[in-house]
């Protein structure tokens, strides 16, 4: 196989006394889908976090296509090419979806007027239409305050957000919990994209078959710690719920 | 202004499955929904009411042009910082200090101004001296405001109710707590001079705010000043460095505090230091009857201009009707509550979507 495209090395994270992350490893290659599952509390979240730059840990060691690196911030990390569509939304509900679209990487207008901090709004709008318009997500999103739309049309904002950033990495921190029936398949189609581009899409679930559905690979989260890998294929949700439960520990390294 | 491209939508209906339900929504234009949706239109509606009472009960003395331009230049300087309040109200922060930084910053310009011989016939080399050193001191104070509230993490209410006492204190000390009387005579020309029929100081203000909505609607200054203020961890997620865009905001706040103070000192050629107690209140009622959310992330400079001009109406309809004027805070206090009232009522409603 391939060099990981993004691994996580004996990762160690708490807050006061609680561990939240004890040592947790985690790999993921281009090209594939990689679903993060566990119990509460086993660490899914703060590892997406870590891995996002929105938390430092306080251990271990983050490899990026080989080389050793330190994401500090989320900034760093999307200079890595590495995007999350986080579970509580990041977007700015006062903001509408271009503008949501485009936060933090505003198009400016060109020349002087760009230099004094003009934005281009009809840029920006005209992309995400288009943007929006390529993911299935509807466009009109593009013109209204995120803060009028519905929960399922906020995560499609979302999910739009980060795939139009990056080819390379993006987690996904249950991406399809507020959403109906449609909308859960335009997501999915959208993750599978990321892969079909040569991307890497990790996404927490706590939904077994859609798991098994989705994902190529799947890691399994213990109590701050990776306690089994194993591929999608022929994999039974008895497993699945074995391996979170800890009834599978001897499996550990299995893929 | 912003969004309002009107082109039509390209995709079918069939292709969305849940536009029915929300096409309501999505048909408005942006500026003017903004309006309409918030308590913009409305204290409008109020501030027209106000103006048409007062002139049917003393039709010979309310709308006169002498008494609507002493309403005009009365509320510039407030209007002046009230631009930079509702900056900071939209981060979802406060500014408690403004109305003593305006003092600090003008009793530090006319000391300055004073230190130089003669106290009254100066050239226009010390007016420029003493505008610098008002522009300088708000600046400074803001940044202090900006640095302790991003970087210390002390919450806005409390560095701003300190700087408050330290800017108004300092400014005692600095003038002995006399008011400095001797402002350059040109300074005073400006401070009641006219271009054609409009005050200077009517114009500086217009100015000021024309120049924050710009910055406010169509700039990354604005977007980054709404975005923080609707949702600080989005903006944090997407690479935005937030303390260091909160320090500008509150430096904004100061540097305009600043202006004000000089302004006010040209207007009153005095000091004035026991002039400003209700400043902070009448900046911030302004902001937030003008629609500008204690919550952050929604405001408008239009809003903020409409809120500075129910407290200055008030203020001269009592005096002109022979109500004491002191029933003017009465008045604007009451409408500050009601308009955080209506605020929570509308940010609820929201929620519950």
């Amino acid at each position: 196989m391939a060099e990981p495209l993004l691994q996580a090395r004996g990762i160690v994270k708490h807050y006061g006394h609680v561990e939240a992350l004890r040592g947790a490893d985690f790999d993921v290659y281009p090209a594939e889908i990689v679903a993060l599952i566990g119990d509460n509390g086993a660490g899914k979240s703060t590892l997406v976090k870590v891995l996002s730059g929105t938390e430092q840990p306080d251990g271990g060691e983050i490899i990026l296509e080989g080389r050793a690196v330190q994401i500090d911030s989320p900034a760093v990390a999307q200079q890595f090419g590495i995007e999350t569509v986080y579970q509580d939304l990041a977007l700015a509900p006062d903001l509408d979806g271009a503008a949501n679209l485009y936060f933090g990487r505003e198009i400016m207008l060109p020349g002087v007027l760009g230099k004094l901090g003009f934005l281009d709004d009809r840029a920006m709008h005209a992309s995400a239409r288009k943007a929006f318009a390529e993911l299935g997500v509807d466009v009109q999103n593009a013109h209204r305050m995120v803060a009028n739309l519905s929960g399922g049309q906020r995560q499609s904002v979302a999910v739009a957000r980060s795939v139009t950033w990056t080819d390379k990495v993006v987690f996904l921190d249950e991406p399809t919990a507020a959403l109906g029936a449609v909308q859960t398949a335009r997501v999915l189609d959208v993750i599978r994209r990321i892969r079909d581009r040569g991307g890497a899409a990790i996404f927490i679930s706590h939904n077994m078959p859609q798991v098994l559905q989705v994902a190529d690979r799947i890691e399994v989260l213990r109590l701050g710690r990776r306690v089994a890998r194993m591929d999608a294929a022929g994999t039974t949700i008895e497993q699945l719920v074995a391996a979170m439960t800890g009834a599978l520990d001897s499996r550990e390294g299995a893929a | 202004m912003n969004g309002t491209i009107g082109e039509p939508a390209l995709t079918s209906p069939a292709d969305r499955p849940d536009a029915p339900v929300h096409a309501a929504e999505s048909t408005g234009r942006s500026l003017w929904r903004q309006l309409m949706g918030s308590n913009t239109a409305w204290i409008f509606v109020v501030l027209l009411v106000l103006v048409a009472i007062f002139s049917a009960m003393k039709p010979g003395n309310f709308p006169t042009e002498f008494n609507i331009r002493a309403i005009a230049t009365n509320a510039s300087v407030l209007l002046i910082i009230a631009v930079g309040e509702t900056f900071v109200i939209i981060t979802a922060g406060i500014d408690l200090s403004v109305g003593y930084v305006l003092l600090f910053s003008g009793v530090a310009a006319a000391e300055t101004m004073a230190a130089f011989g003669d106290p009254t016939n100066k050239g226009w080399d010390v007016i420029l001296l003493g505008l610098l050193v008002a522009l300088a001191s708000g600046l400074a104070w803001g940044i202090l405001n900006g640095f302790l509230i991003a970087k210390a993490k002390v919450p806005a209410l409390i560095v701003t109710l300190g700087t408050l006492g330290m800017a108004w204190g300092l400014a005692e000390i600095l003038s002995n707590g006399q008011d400095v009387r001797y402002i350059p005579r040109e300074l005073a020309t400006i401070g009641v001079g006219r271009f054609f029929a409009v005050p200077w100081l009517v114009i500086l203000a217009a100015v000021v705010a024309i120049a924050g909505a710009i910055l406010l609607n169509m700039t990354k200054f604005g977007r980054y000043t709404i975005g923080i203020g609707s949702n600080q961890e989005a903006a944090r997620r997407a690479g935005i460095n937030v303390e260091r865009h909160l320090i500008k905001v509150y430096a904004l706040s100061g540097l305009l505090a600043g202006l004000g103070g000089f302004l006010a000192l040209a207007y009153f050629t005095t000091t004035t230091i026991s002039g400003h107690a209700n400043d902070n209140l009448n900046a911030i009622a302004a902001v937030v009857i003008g629609g500008t959310s204690l919550f952050g992330g929604v405001g408008t400079v239009i809003g903020t201009a409409i809120g500075v001009f129910i407290p200055a109406v008030l203020q001269s309809g009592f005096i002109i009707i022979g109500i004491q004027s002191f029933w003017q805070n009465v008045a604007v206090g009451a409408v500050l509550i009601g308009a955080v009232f209506v605020d929570q009522l509308r940010r609820r409603s929201r929620e519950r979507r």
